[in-house]
């Protein structure tokens, strides 16, 4: 067992960090104050790899395995969670990966890694978030072609995505209450769709978020993405696989607060002296430390899992949570070392903690999580 | 078409770290430090890559030291570097500028090449001197502060930079060795696709017997500077700090400035 990166990992994490440091800082406060997508940062990051790069060399991508591309996921967080989502530009693209035809994968992945087109995956409605089988959008068939109807809430990449997965009730009447749903490709310039941006996003605001509207919107029968009725199975395989990436945010989120901590306890003087000098302070910091590389060990595991073909739902979920919550917990103490000057914009640390919050909601909340693990060691109750 | 060799050097990187001497005076403790290439060398590396793509050719980075420099020679690999050459052998530990030169030399003698592009100096000992001794030994011209290259035909107009503003051109004929002064450039950042390409690319090693060099010539006993100890001046006595609202501060300093001829 080792548990060092190898040398090219640990040359892509260089790169990432170095492309993120020189490219996001300046940017970075302009995006979350007024709600913007870095487009061109965006593209640079496509030019030089970083976008896709888990995608096989066929179809353009760097051909890396989840475990790397996931390194630079985290250093993008590290110095920005809000710029760092451009990692999340090709958000939907496992699908195709995963369950897709040859001919689909032709056509929507090698745009995505040159930067040409910007995907998104549509599940979440008003009714139905964590709840998946609650979804009210159908997915009616006639001729060759499906008419889908209905509303998605919070869609990552709403407004600036070309297509999108949905998720649709397609066989209602199926037996199974979990095999009643199919999963499409939406071209997001057919006639019918409709994507409102949503303002006032807490954090990671230079994310697009959006509400989908659906009315009547012509799907061709080749855009069914696996096979019909199994869209839930589908959804849920997804996420056992892009759930580490949100660890993964979430690691990178929590060792940009920890490092921001570090540097100004040492800066900052109290009492005659640095501010880290103080066993309070230090022992604030010990903790923070400790859970950075816990959560870091956790999401190297599971993502290590699926590079092995063994990907485990429960250990997926046990580095989503527990990223999550230390992304939260370590973006508060490391405000609260910053005292005062934490709670003003001068001081990205405020970014960072507003941000950290969503990775326990996003791509499925931590009590599912949590419910997801339970059942694994418990069984069904 | 023209052929570079760059040689690079791996160092620490001192800019916001808390630096602490050993005991024994004469090195700094590295184990929490990070390292990275030297940031002229990183100009210089960019340059010979740009040159590359333009009028065609080779270029091959040379460094010297243990395996960890690998990290800086595949770095230069992924950003374009067609060969890299590790240099090493335990009789070399201890070198200072001149023996490093003797080295480098020793290696690319052997070697087909038009220009070689040092760093004007190094990040870590600032001697600023192995450059101009490489192209001595070597026997051919140099240049030194380079702000700007254009190679034409086996010819390079540079453009080097002079105290007060001052600059100055000059033609040289190949072969030669520049020393790369930071900011002609822009250095590009490592792609995924670099670092993919050259993942499975072997670094090959020489040592001194291998370059035809001898352990008297090299290492402490082959350099003419010994580093007696390294100290850290004693903390800002002179310093005075301005207090006061900004318009009261910016009263004092004019105040002081004027006081000390500066306008």
């Amino acid at each position: 067992m080792d548990f060092e990166l190898t040398d090219e990992q640990k040359e892509i994490k260089k790169a990432a960090r170095e492309f993120a440091e020189g490219e996001f800082t300046d940017i970075a406060m302009e995006c979350d104050r007024e709600e913007k997508f870095p487009r061109d940062v965006w593209k640079k990051a496509c030019k030089l790899g970083f976008i896709g790069a888990y995608l096989p060399e066929e179809y353009g991508g760097g051909g890396l395995g989840l475990l790397d591309s996931l390194i630079i996921a985290e250093e993008f967080f590290r110095v920005d969670p809000g710029v760092g989502m451009i990692m999340a530009t090709t958000f939907g693209s496992e699908f195709i990966f995963l369950l897709g035809k040859e001919e689909q994968k032709q056509k929507y992945l090698p745009p995505l890694i040159t930067g040409e087109t910007i995907c998104a995956a549509a599940f979440t409605e008003p009714d139905a978030g964590s709840d998946v089988q609650g979804i009210q959008t159908t997915a009616v068939k006639d001729g060759d072609e499906w008419v889908l109807n209905g509303t998605k809430m919070f869609i990552t990449n709403g407004t600036i995505a070309d297509w999108m997965i949905v998720l649709a009730k397609s066989h209602p009447d199926a037996k199974k209450d979990a095999q009643r749903f199919t999963t499409f490709i939406v071209d997001c310039k057919s006639p019918g769709f409709s994507a409102e941006k949503i303002h006032g996003k807490m954090g990671i605001r230079a994310s697009d978020t959006a509400e989908i509207v659906l009315s009547d919107v012509r799907v061709p029968k080749e855009n069914i993405v696996g096979l019909p009725k199994m869209g839930f199975y589908n959804v849920m395989q997804f996420f056992d696989v892009t759930r580490i990436g949100v660890g993964a945010q979430a690691v990178g989120l929590a060792q940009g607060a920890l490092e921001m901590a570090v540097k100004h306890a040492k800066e900052r003087k109290v009492f005659g002296r640095p501010l880290i000098y103080n066993q309070g302070i230090q022992f604030k910091l010990a903790e923070m430390a400790t859970r950075v590389e816990a959560a870091r060990n956790l999401v190297y595991k599971a993502a290590a899992l699926v590079d092995a073909m063994k990907p485990d739902a429960a250990m997926t979920s046990m580095a989503k949570w527990y990223a999550g919550e230390t992304a939260v917990y370590v973006a508060d103490e490391s405000l609260q070392v910053h005292g005062g000057y934490g709670y003003i914009d001068e001081y990205p640390i405020e970014r960072f903690y507003r941000s950290a919050k969503v990775l326990e909601i996003y791509e499925g909340s931590k009590e599912i999580e949590k419910m997801i693990i339970g059942r694994t060691i418990g069984g069904k109750y | 078409m023209v052929d570079i060799i760059v040689c690079v050097k791996r160092v620490p990187d001192t800019s916001e770290a808390e630096v602490i001497i050993k005991d024994d005076k004469r090195a700094i403790k590295d184990a929490d430090l990070t390292f990275d290439i030297n940031e002229w060398d990183n100009y210089a590396i960019e340059e010979a890559i740009l040159k590359k793509e333009a009028l065609g050719g080779k270029v091959t980075v040379i460094g010297v030291g243990g395996e960890e420099v690998n990290e800086v020679l595949r770095r230069c690999l992924a950003k374009g570097a067609d060969e890299a050459i590790r240099l090493t052998d335990p009789a070399f530990d201890g070198s200072d500028g001149y023996a490093i030169a003797k080295i480098l030399s020793a290696a690319i003698k052997d070697l087909q090449y038009d220009f070689v592009f040092t760093g004007a100096q190094a990040g870590d000992d600032s001697y600023g001197v192995t450059g101009q001794m490489l192209a001595e030994i070597l026997g051919i011209p140099h240049a030194t502060m380079v702000t700007k290259v254009d190679i034409n035909n086996g010819t390079a107009r540079i453009r080097r930079e002079l105290e007060g503003g001052l600059e100055e051109v000059d033609e040289i004929n190949k072969p030669a060795v520049f020393c790369i002064q930071t900011g002609l450039n822009e250095p590009r950042y490592v792609s995924i696709m670099g670092i993919r390409k050259v993942s499975k690319k072997e670094i090959p090693v020489k040592a001194a017997a291998d370059i035809g060099i001898s352990a008297d010539e090299v290492g402490e006993v082959g350099s003419m500077v010994k580093l007696e100890e390294f100290s850290i001046p004693p903390a800002g006595e002179l310093a005075e700090m301005i207090e006061g609202t900004p318009d009261e501060a910016a009263g004092k300093l004019a105040a002081i400035l004027k006081e000390k001829g500066a306008f």
